[in-house]
């Protein structure tokens, strides 16, 4: 029983956690551009390189 | 640079942020992959006075940051040539912005509810299968499942709430109603069992409740605003900028619909006309093609008038606007557009059809549930718990979600065959079309000349006509240069063009003309054919080439198809009665009309609805617009002018007209697919109401068939992405 007033605390804060997060990406706008963010993943990061 | 840092300012598309700093947002239609992406944003802030770009592909839109001080928009869009995209201003105050906001609301809704469904079914499974557990532990599960229930729905359940009370204030009811009845009285009721110490607790089910319907929104919602994107972004290739010549003779770029009569326009070899007017300089061919529907283009000189939408070919002409009244073919087209506009108001999608009957008759079952048992067993809690059963029972989960996911599905496999939908209901509309129209010019044919008699012609003529015809852009010409295929062509030593007439040139000490039979001297007064162009070199007697406009190469296919599915199919165009037959009967259509104006169009339109038909039209041209409206449902290629593109619900890409057939098998399967998922869900409550009503649900068995129904159905809708492989 006393081990369930430490866990289920720490469960709903652990889902919160991860609710919040969507929610901030969403707001933040990462969700704006899903067709984008799936081809931009193929980009280089190296800005000398010549782009064709 | 000061002349363009004037008109940037006042520009409706461009958002000033500082003084140094505006942006604006343009579409990029061409813009599909990652190196484009990398090309815009890297690209882009290297020209003078760019600070930044950032693009969006499932949009195609860039959002881009200028110095105003140092650049215009227009030279921006200058250094997106140069990128090599083709550029055009988009007007984000008309955008959806509201839809935008209203998905992402729905989305976090969605999110908190899945949150809030995940963590009650933990507590709830615990006690489902806690046989041995604790009356105080099971309290305790219950109040943790009532506080994380009752904030979730607070917040989650809003839209439902709003509606509801929308509805309920305009004295209606509309399936939101039991929606939020069906949420709020299980909340209420649980609450008061868990007081009482109870078992039977549904704080899951209202929540999961609002968890599958919040799907159902969400991807409804997505599909509008995607519909509404498709529209704003051919909205945007509207703004045609005109050139304007000042008294002074200077030039300044404006939006088209910023041009005042009067006002004197310059349109080069090669554009669109941006405004309807008289031409005041200047001597051209005109191709009025997707107009009027007529496939040769026409000579036009200084007195002619000549419509927006039409391309100049020749030479540059000015242009002296002619006033925006109500007598410009535009504006007629918009005013019958509107008028058809009318007609098409009365449909009423399905599921809300459904909605209409079925929410009345969910109350009366819960409300007769309930006072029965009260006065049967006289027992008015076991009678609410039972009403409530009922009410989460015969909530629509899985219709709610019968529609948007078969939609999502269907509009999905028409994208990737090229196939852009884009009016929300229009897939819905399409579902039962029994006849088909098609318009000629550009949408049954090709719209674009191929020679006909090559094989009569000798081959060093053609390779003559072909060194000619390709320094011009005249149709014909560029047919002749086309006909000699890859087969190396001379190079003139000098070419002048006669605009309205044809060319003149020099090749090899010959003189070469190419073009009417009258600017070649050819008298004999035999009947033209058709479209046709003469050569003569030197005084050699002339030659005569002729050109049709071909089908789509699967044209006739798509009619033999349609036409054994039971379409009825027919032909309607604006073309002259000789070259429309011929088109009929290469097409295999026996039914056609020709030397139509838009209105007789609409006329045939209507008659046709009178009838009893349910028609989908196909059309391209700006004489097409309002009969696109006036149909129940419209296809146009992606060739077609912007306004007609505006106008109709889907867009095709490519050369094939098989977009015809597939968007019409697609959509009956679609409308197969919804009907079976309302009988699946009805069939559902068929079985589980009884049950509820007689007290054996529990909220175990709630949340198995509301999950199970859910699934069922949308499994269902994924069986349209069968068949779709090829």
């Amino acid at each position: 029983m006393n081990v369930l007033l430490i866990l289920i605390p720490v469960a709903l804060f652990l889902g919160a956690i991860g609710l919040g997060a969507f929610v901030w990406s969403l707001k933040s706008g990462q969700f704006d551009d899903l067709d984008g963010a799936a081809e931009r993943i193929l980009m280089d990061d190296d800005e000398d390189e010549v782009i064709t | 640079m000061t002349q363009a840092m004037t008109a940037s300012s006042k520009d409706p598309y461009v958002r000033l942020l500082s003084d140094t700093e505006a942006e604006a947002e343009l579409h990029v239609p061409t813009m599909h992959c990652a190196a484009c992406i990398s090309k815009v944003e890297r690209g882009m802030p290297e020209f003078e006075g760019v600070n930044y770009a950032r693009a969006n592909l499932s949009t195609k839109r860039v959002k881009v940051r200028f110095n105003p001080q140092l650049v215009s928009l227009d030279d921006v869009i200058a250094d997106f040539d140069q990128v090599g995209f083709k550029a055009s201003p988009f007007n984000s105050e008309k955008a959806d912005v509201e839809g935008d906001k209203t998905a992402k609301e729905l989305l976090i809704a969605l999110a908190v509810a899945g949150f809030a469904s995940a963590n009650i079914m933990l507590f709830s499974v615990s006690v489902w299968s806690g046989g041995e557990m604790a009356e105080e532990t099971r309290s305790l599960f219950h109040w943790i499942s009532a506080i994380i229930a009752i904030l979730a729905i607070a917040y989650s359940g809003r839209p439902f709430f709003r509606s509801a009370l929308t509805a309920l204030k305009a004295g209606g009811v509309n399936m939101d109603v039991p929606i939020a009845l069906a949420v709020v009285l299980s909340v209420i009721a649980s609450i008061y069992e868990s007081y009482r110490g109870g078992e039977l607790v549904y704080f899951e089910a209202g929540i999961m409740l609002l968890f599958f319907l919040l799907i159902g929104r969400y991807l409804d919602q997505r599909m509008r605003s995607k519909a509404s994107d498709a529209a704003q972004n051919l909205l945007a290739l509207k703004a045609v900028p005109a050139t304007v010549i000042g008294e002074d003779g200077s030039q300044t770029t404006v939006p088209s619909e910023q041009v005042e009569t009067g006002a004197t326009v310059l349109v080069q070899t090669g554009m669109r006309l941006p405004v309807d007017g008289e031409i005041i300089k200047g001597v051209s061919d005109i191709d009025t093609s997707l107009v009027t529907g007529e496939t040769v283009p026409v000579k036009a000189e200084v007195g002619d008038k000549v419509f927006a939408g039409t391309l100049n070919i020749s030479a540059p002409l000015h242009v002296r606007v002619e006033g925006r009244g109500e007598d410009t073919f535009l504006a007629e087209i918009v005013r019958l557009m509107e008028v058809a506009e009318q007609g098409r108001s009365a449909f009423v999608r399905l599921a809300d059809r459904l909605a209409r009957s079925y929410a009345p008759v969910v109350h009366v079952l819960a409300a007769a549930t309930f006072l029965g048992w009260w006065w049967y067993a006289d027992d008015p809690h076991m009678a609410l718990m039972r009403a409530v059963a009922v009410l989460i029972i015969t909530c629509p989960c899985a219709l709610g979600l019968a529609v948007p996911v078969v939609q999502v599905v269907a509009s999905g496999r028409l994208l990737s065959a090229g196939i852009l939908v884009k009016s929300e209901d229009g897939l819905e509309r399409m579902g039962n079309v029994d006849t088909v129209v098609f318009d000629k010019t550009g949408t049954l044919t090709l719209g674009e000349m191929t020679l006909i008699n090559g094989a009569d012609i000798a081959s060093r003529d053609l390779l003559m006509a072909a060194a000619i015809g390709v320094t011009s852009r005249h149709p014909l010409a560029q047919a002749v240069a086309n006909a000699a295929g890859k087969r190396r062509i001379p190079m003139m030593d000098s070419v002048s063009e006669i605009p309205g007439s044809g060319l003149v040139g020099e090749l090899k000490g010959k003189t070469l003309k190419l073009g009417s039979r009258e600017h070649v001297g050819h008298v004999t007064p035999d009947a033209a054919t058709g479209p046709e162009l003469w050569l003569r070199i030197d005084d050699a007697a002339p030659i005569q080439f002729r050109f049709s406009d071909q089908l789509r190469p699967d044209a006739a296919d798509v009619v033999a198809g349609l036409k054994k599915s039971g379409k009825r199919v027919i032909l309607v165009s604006g073309d002259r009665k000789e070259t429309v037959e011929r088109v009929a009967t290469e097409a295999g259509i026996d039914e056609w009309y020709g030397d139509r104006r838009p209105d007789d169009k609409i006329e045939i339109l209507e008659k046709l609805k009178e009838d009893g038909a349910t028609i989908l039209m196909v059309g391209d041209g700006l004489n097409d617009a309002p009969a696109l409206r006036a149909a129940h449902v419209s296809l146009s290629p992606s060739s077609a002018t912007d306004v007609t593109q505006t106008a109709s619900d889907f867009v095709f890409q490519g050369k094939s007209l098989t977009a015809v057939s597939e968007v019409l098998t697609v959509t009956h399967k679609t409308r197969r697919l919804v009907l079976e998922n309302f009988a699946l869900a009805l069939g559902y409550n068929v079985i589980a109401v009884p049950l509820a009503v007689l007290g054996f649900v529990t909220p175990l068995v709630a949340a198995i068939a509301m999950s199970a129904s859910s699934i069922v159905v949308t499994a269902n809708a994924l069986r349209l992405k069968m068949g779709a492989a090829k």
